[in-house]
């Protein structure tokens, strides 16, 4: 069991100028581990990225289309007969979710998609590239790729094409270029590198919008900076809904954007404690599991030094996880230095109590949460009980799962 | 510079193979340990490294193997790898490993010049050549630090692209070999997409010191009839060999 204390890391520079520092890294953590041909694109976008954030105008268009066309602020909802469900006699938590449910194409993805393409535009190119695992970050890429009639070709695993078939039409839909990815485990990890392949061949005429805190740098610290914005709300709605910081925050990490955006915001307020939930799969002991933080070693996968699961010789092995978001190896590297130093705390949830508490939810809430999402939900079991009545706790309810209908029928053994 | 990947069918093959190269003419062998996630390769050694994994090869495997043919090959061997595979070992032990084994040198395709400054002290006190990359994207001034940095020889990337074999050549990797050439005194090699004796000809007219073919061969080798794999690889070889004049 984890401690309540809030994580006090000592002599570590939390401020947002040293992570990354200028050479990419977060500690021992990140870099950029990609071929030669790559280096002036990453240095490209790293040198776009600065400047868009100096200009008024991109930053006035990022916040009128993140208002409009995503459709944020996204609201901060008292999830009050799941307080109800966790509470005792005495009181007990309070537990509050952050809706990026209810973002346009329904996951928090869309803030990365949205901000990368007005990126890319900057930078004059007309083709965009993506990998995708529960489709979510697939779909939200295919949707703003339509809005700027961007050429999008997005890459997937064979076997997540078949666990998230209605992703797969959607990006259709939304006139994409669903490429299914066939080598290794067919799955998020094979994706990510068949579109890095993609990206060293077309890169001259090509952007790759990386859908999460992974990769190599600037990656990590763009698509953290682009969904910052969901913490940033979390603080101002807090002050609002309670008038003060919260006590506990809480998200799945798959790769780790999602919890990310809501951790970064936080990261200099140390009594707010952080947790991270990852996928244990069958169970961590059964070694078919995606718990990189808990079971990795250090190690480098997608261009980033970070924790990762490997064999003793240094080869990726495959993750295991219900859910296709966050079956990856690999894990962002702010996370794994997050955990170093000790200012975040991350935990695994198996396949079973998340499909658990994706029916909690569902029936206590009338929300029904991703598969990825559920993991957040389910550490509540072990976590509510270790708290002082009056806590403030914030999930991030970062995608909602119409996706995942089939997947739980299948696990529960219904038949649609 | 022929490059097979090891193991690929088996290590007793490859072993096999690489004699059969020197004997063959090949200058240098580039010699692939496979790794799961080969970022810079094409399906061809995608796969090549797949069924070697899938035969058991291991590092280790790899340098044993290495290590057995010290008195019978007497052209340099370097090796091709990712860089998990080091840091997984540790730098210094896998440096060690293939001093031992008695390779040349190293080329990791996805360690750039700025993640290779660690490694690059590391190898060369035990007498391995870091051959660092420069692709047709690099910057004029990255160019000349890359290949001023690079040790043995600068490997010159032909295409904006992976491993892999291409119909004709960009003329523009002329041009390239040229700049290198103006700034340093290193041989230069050109690698990725060199496929038949016609490519090995275009790349020596450019002034090129060398010229690596790996999907190629490690294809030649596949489509093999079992137990041919040598003597297709060493018939291949002298075609190739042969275009060098």
């Amino acid at each position: 069991m984890t401690s309540t204390l809030p994580s006090q890391p000592k002599n570590v520079d939390l401020a947002v100028n040293a992570r990354p520092t200028a050479l990419g890294r977060f500690g021992r953590f990140g870099g950029q581990y990609v071929p030669e041909t790559l280096m002036p694109a990453l240095e490209e976008l790293e040198r776009a990225a600065s400047e868009a954030w100096q200009d008024k105008a991109f930053n006035d268009e990022l916040n009128q289309l993140l208002k409009n066309y995503v459709g944020r602020a996204t609201p901060l909802y008292e999830a009050k007969r799941l307080t109800k469900h966790y509470g005792t006699s005495n009181g007990g938590p309070r537990i509050w979710l952050k809706r990026e449910d209810l973002n346009h194409t329904g996951a928090h993805k869309i803030n990365n998609a949205l901000g990368q393409a007005l990126l890319a535009i900057r930078m004059g190119k007309q083709r965009i590239i993506a990998e995708t695992g529960a489709g979510q970050h697939g779909v939200a890429t295919a949707t703003v790729c339509a809005r700027f009639g961007l050429k999008c070709v997005i890459y997937m695993g064979e076997e997540d094409m078949r666990r998230q078939a209605l992703n797969v039409f959607r990006m259709r839909l939304l006139g994409a270029t669903v490429q299914p990815v066939t080598n290794g485990t067919a799955t998020l990890k094979d994706a990510t590198s068949e579109a890095i392949r993609d990206w060293v061949t077309n890169v001259e005429t090509t952007h790759y919008i990386l859908g999460s805190v992974a990769g190599p740098h600037p990656y990590p610290m763009l698509v953290r900076d682009f969904h910052a914005v969901i913490g940033q709300e979390t603080k101002e709605q807090c002050k609002h809904a309670f008038g003060r910081l919260p006590d506990v925050l809480l998200a799945c990490v798959g790769g780790g954007s999602n919890a990310m955006g809501l951790f970064h915001p936080f990261i200099e307020n140390t009594s707010v404690r952080m947790i991270g939930v990852e996928a244990a799969g069958d169970g961590i002991a059964t070694g078919r599991h995606a718990a990189t933080i808990t079971e990795g070693r250090i190690g480098v996968l997608h261009g980033a030094m970070s924790l990762l699961l490997q064999d003793s010789d240094g080869q990726v092995q495959e993750a295991h996880s219900i859910s296709a978001g966050l079956d990856y190896p690999g894990v962002g590297p702010e996370h794994s230095y997050l955990r170093e130093i000790g200012r975040a705390e991350y935990v695994a949830i198996t396949d079973k109590e998340a499909l658990n508490a994706l029916q909690l939810v569902s029936e206590l809430e009338g929300i029904i949460p991703a598969l990825e999402t559920a993991h957040a939900f389910a550490w509540l079991e072990n976590l509510c009980p270790t708290l002082k009545p009056g806590t403030e706790i914030v999930i991030n309810c970062s995608g909602r799962g119409d996706k995942d209908v089939n997947t739980v029928a299948e696990k529960l053994g219904s038949k649609i | 510079m022929p490059f097979l990947m090891a193991g690929d069918p088996d290590l007793k093959t490859s072993s096999e193979i690489m004699l059969k190269l020197e004997e063959k003419g090949a200058d240098i062998i580039e010699l692939g340990i496979p790794y799961s996630d080969p970022l810079a390769d094409g399906p061809v050694i995608q796969l090549a490294a797949s069924r070697a994994l899938s035969g058991g090869t291991t590092p280790s495997g790899v340098f044993n193997m290495l290590s057995a043919l010290k008195e019978k090959l007497s052209i340099p061997v370097i090796i091709f790898t990712y860089s998990n595979l080091l840091f997984n070992r540790g730098m210094e032990c896998f440096c060690d490993e293939a001093a031992q084994a008695g390779a040349a040198g190293l080329v990791i395709p996805d360690l750039p010049i700025d993640e290779a400054e660690k490694l690059s002290p590391i190898a060369e006190a035990r007498g391995l050549d870091l051959v660092l990359l420069v692709a047709p994207t690099t910057p004029e001034e990255r160019m000349k630090r890359i290949s001023m940095s690079s040790k043995g020889f600068t490997y010159l990337v032909s295409v904006t692209g992976v491993t892999g074999e291409r119909s004709v050549l960009q003329e523009r990797v002329g041009c390239l070999v040229k700049q290198i050439k103006e700034c340093c005194t290193t041989p230069v090699a050109v690698g990725f997409g060199i496929s038949d004796p016609k490519h090995v000809r275009q790349v020596r007219s450019w002034g090129a010191d060398g010229a690596i073919v790996g999907s190629a061969l490690v294809k030649r080798i596949f489509n093999s009839k079992p137990g041919h794999e040598v003597d297709e690889a060493g018939d291949f070889c002298l075609e190739l060999r042969e275009a060098t004049g």
